[in-house]
């Protein structure tokens, strides 16, 4: 033994005795887990730099600066010495008089007389009539940061009329405007509009028949062949390519169905440019299909997580099986269906192909009123501007997704809260 | 000891002629229960073969024997809590007063109802102590005065000076014992006429187990208990009757001797009853 430990050189004197197989051993042990800390730790990293790309990526696109040609420029304007931004009212309207077409004046006063318009809409007018100011380059946060002296060079040189500008592509009025073939003035609001109206009838549609279904399926149904199938199908439906539910949609509710999604047979054909089958309503229920398994699966696991101790003790009682379901069964897992909802939601949300199978509209300058519109979501939105050449439709993508994950964070911030609401009530 | 008034009036049960309690005959006036012929199935697997049983009215009677002979899954045949589980089969008759609550036409939830539970783990309900003991009565289409039924189960399970001032927190904010008091107190807040227990003790302390024991004797004035335990001792003490059962050669488990507590204890007439007893086995 102690002969041994002569020849193990490196290792520590031994506090605990000499067993040099043992401390050998051990330090392997050790190493071999040290090795896969490091790579358990590479692989977090590997995600956050991923992530960081992917932030820094949409980012980059949604602020820079931006070369602005203007057909009149503000500063000749400007009224003795008083610059544009403070003319008065008057002199607004007296400026659009002069420098506004006949043909536009009159139609602009049809829409609303000038006097009755606010200094806001005046101020405006005059930027898109007179002014109308031209975005001719755009570039990058990264290059507006960092190379911020060749750009002013470039404008100088190819651009000698240009004015340099910081702009920042998600603004108020991007929020606010309707889509429009210009990305200087083109907005998001109908879309967000569009991608509200359809995940609310998503979720009215599967809440309902997904839980309705889990329960039947973990509470009620025998456990034979023919229900084995049915969830061996359940839960591969989740898996199926959702381009395939577009497919299912478009056939279904948009063909088969369409005196009724198209709102003529309840008589709420609210769109008079004829939305056919493709509306709102028809792109809900594609969504509310697609994430049906999805809601399943997940309120079944949530079922199945309460106790069989608490069915149990309500039996003992002398409960009936639907008294068990609706006070324990229920309410105990109601926390993980929210949570299975909230996943299915966000799904819905950021869903692209199923919605232009099912005939997602590129362009809507109305706010859809009702579920029989014809509609478009955030990322068809984001999808179809990806796909123009202009630069200006790159940057307002970006910042359109800037929009949908705000707004996708903002939904599942509200149903955790209320889920955590629920299960601090029930316990 | 004071003697409550069981009557609830308002808690009016279906009227199922299978299990109509106004037929009695002397025989049913001192039995509870009544099991002929029992045999009960997992599948094609029998768990429990040919019991013979009579538990007598406001006793305590326990089942003692070794692990896996069959004591809990004789004692859910007699709520039919087995219907629960799939693929249990139940061959035999369990009179209760007088009739089979395995006869076709019998409703278990109304089984259930007459022969309430206590199990092993303490499960209150994950609301408030009040609404533990509210919920049975309610679903039971309870309309008295909620407050006082409460108020009055807790203190008959002992439980009352101890919650008083927290009834409306959860059932589960309870030390272990309390709430396996809780769970009785909740089973009796129905009013059953036989309370079964599955190892009601097991999962607590000596002094928990000890409140437990003096609850269950004051209560077997006015219930008929069956209670299935490990313990010897405790059967000993609580019990005026024993039943000790056995696995078979086949895995089945059998009723090996049944008679009074101090019969079992003291003079037991099978070999395997006195083996069980003095430790030599299981």
């Amino acid at each position: 033994m102690i002969k041994r430990s002569s020849h193990s050189a490196g290792l520590e004197p031994a506090p605990f005795g000499e067993d040099v197989q043992l401390r050998r051993n051990l330090a392997v042990r050790h190493r071999v887990g040290a090795v896969w800390h490091v790579l358990f730790l590479l692989a977090l990293i590997i995600g956050i730099i991923a992530l960081t790309a992917l932030i820094y990526n949409i980012l980059d696109q949604t602020f820079g600066l931006v070369a602005v040609e203007f057909k009149v420029p503000p500063h000749e304007l400007a009224q003795d010495g008083v610059p544009l931004e403070e003319l008065s009212d008057a002199q607004l309207i007296a400026l659009l008089e002069a420098r506004v077409s006949k043909g536009v004046l009159r139609r602009l006063k049809a829409e609303q007389p000038l006097e009755q318009r606010d200094r806001e809409e005046l101020l405006s007018l005059v930027y898109e009539r007179v002014v109308q100011p031209k975005i001719v380059k755009s570039w990058s946060l990264t290059d507006s940061l960092l190379r911020r002296r060749s750009v002013e060079l470039e404008v100088a040189q190819k651009y000698p009329s240009a004015q340099l500008q910081f702009r920042s592509w998600l603004n108020p009025n991007f929020i606010n405007r309707p889509q429009s073939s210009d990305p200087q003035v083109a907005g998001v609001r109908t879309a967000i509009l569009g991608s509200l109206w359809t995940i609310v009838i998503t979720i009215l549609v599967a809440f309902p028949l997904g839980v309705g279904a889990a329960i039947y399926l973990e509470e009620y149904a025998a456990d034979n062949a023919l229900n084995r199938l049915i969830q061996t199908n359940i839960n591969n439906l989740a898996g199926v390519p959702s381009i395939i539910y577009g497919m299912l949609g478009l056939a279904i509710f948009v063909r088969a169905l369409e005196p009724l999604t198209s709102g003529a047979l309840v008589g709420g054909a609210a769109d008079p440019t004829t939305a056919n089958g493709r509306t709102i309503l028809s792109a809900g229920l594609t969504l509310a299909l697609l994430v049906l398994p999805l809601l399943i699966v997940n309120a079944q696991e949530a079922i199945r997580a309460v106790p069989s101790s608490l069915r149990e003790a309500g039996y003992a009682l002398g409960a009936t099986k639907w008294q068990v379901i609706r006070d324990h069964v229920l309410p105990n897992a109601l926390p993980g269906i929210l949570t299975g909802t909230i996943l299915s939601i966000s799904r819905a949300m950021g869903e692209t192909a199923p919605l232009i199978v099912v005939g997602a509209s590129t362009y809507i300058v109305y706010d859809p009123y009702s579920p029989f519109f014809k509609f478009t979501t955030l990322p068809v939105q984001i999808y179809q501007w990806t796909a123009r050449p202009q630069q200006g439709f790159r940057n307002i993508a970006a910042a359109a997704i800037v929009v949908l994950l705000v707004l996708l964070l903002s939904l599942n911030a509200a149903a955790i809260i209320m889920r955590n609401r629920f299960s601090r009530r029930l316990i | 000891m004071i003697r409550l008034n069981f009557e609830l009036p308002s808690l009016t049960l279906g009227k199922s002629a299978a299990l109509d309690v106004s037929s009695p005959s002397s025989e049913e006036d001192s039995y509870a229960l009544e099991v002929r012929d029992l045999n009960v199935y997992y599948g094609s697997f029998r768990a429990v073969k040919d019991i013979n049983l009579k538990l007598p009215k406001r006793k305590i009677t326990a089942f003692i024997g070794p692990s896996g002979c069959g004591k809990s899954t004789l004692l859910r045949t007699f709520n039919r809590m087995n219907d629960l589980i799939p693929g249990v089969r139940v061959e035999g008759e369990v009179l209760f007063n007088g009739h089979n609550i395995y006869a076709p036409g019998v409703d278990a939830v109304e089984v259930r109802r007459r022969i309430g539970m206590v199990f092993q783990k303490p499960n209150p309900f994950p609301k408030s102590i009040y609404e533990n003991i509210a919920w049975g009565a309610r679903i039971n289409g309870y309309r008295g005065n909620m407050d006082e039924l409460v108020e009055q189960t807790l203190r008959q399970a002992a439980l009352w000076d101890e919650v008083k001032d927290k009834l409306y927190q959860s059932g589960l904010s309870l030390s272990g014992g309390q709430q396996q008091r809780l769970c009785i107190a909740r089973a009796i807040a129905i009013k059953p006429e036989i309370i079964l227990m599955d190892e009601p003790a097991s999962a607590l302390d000596p002094i928990s187990t000890l409140k437990i024991e003096e609850l269950m004797r004051h209560l077997a004035e006015n219930y008929t208990i069956v209670v299935v335990t490990h313990n010897m001792q405790q059967a000993a003490r609580i019990s005026d009757y024993t039943a000790f059962l056995m696995m078979d050669e086949d895995r089945a488990g059998y009723l090996v001797e049944y008679g009074t507590t101090a019969q079992i204890f003291t003079n037991p007439r099978e070999k395997a009853t006195e083996d069980y007893i003095t430790g030599r086995f299981g």
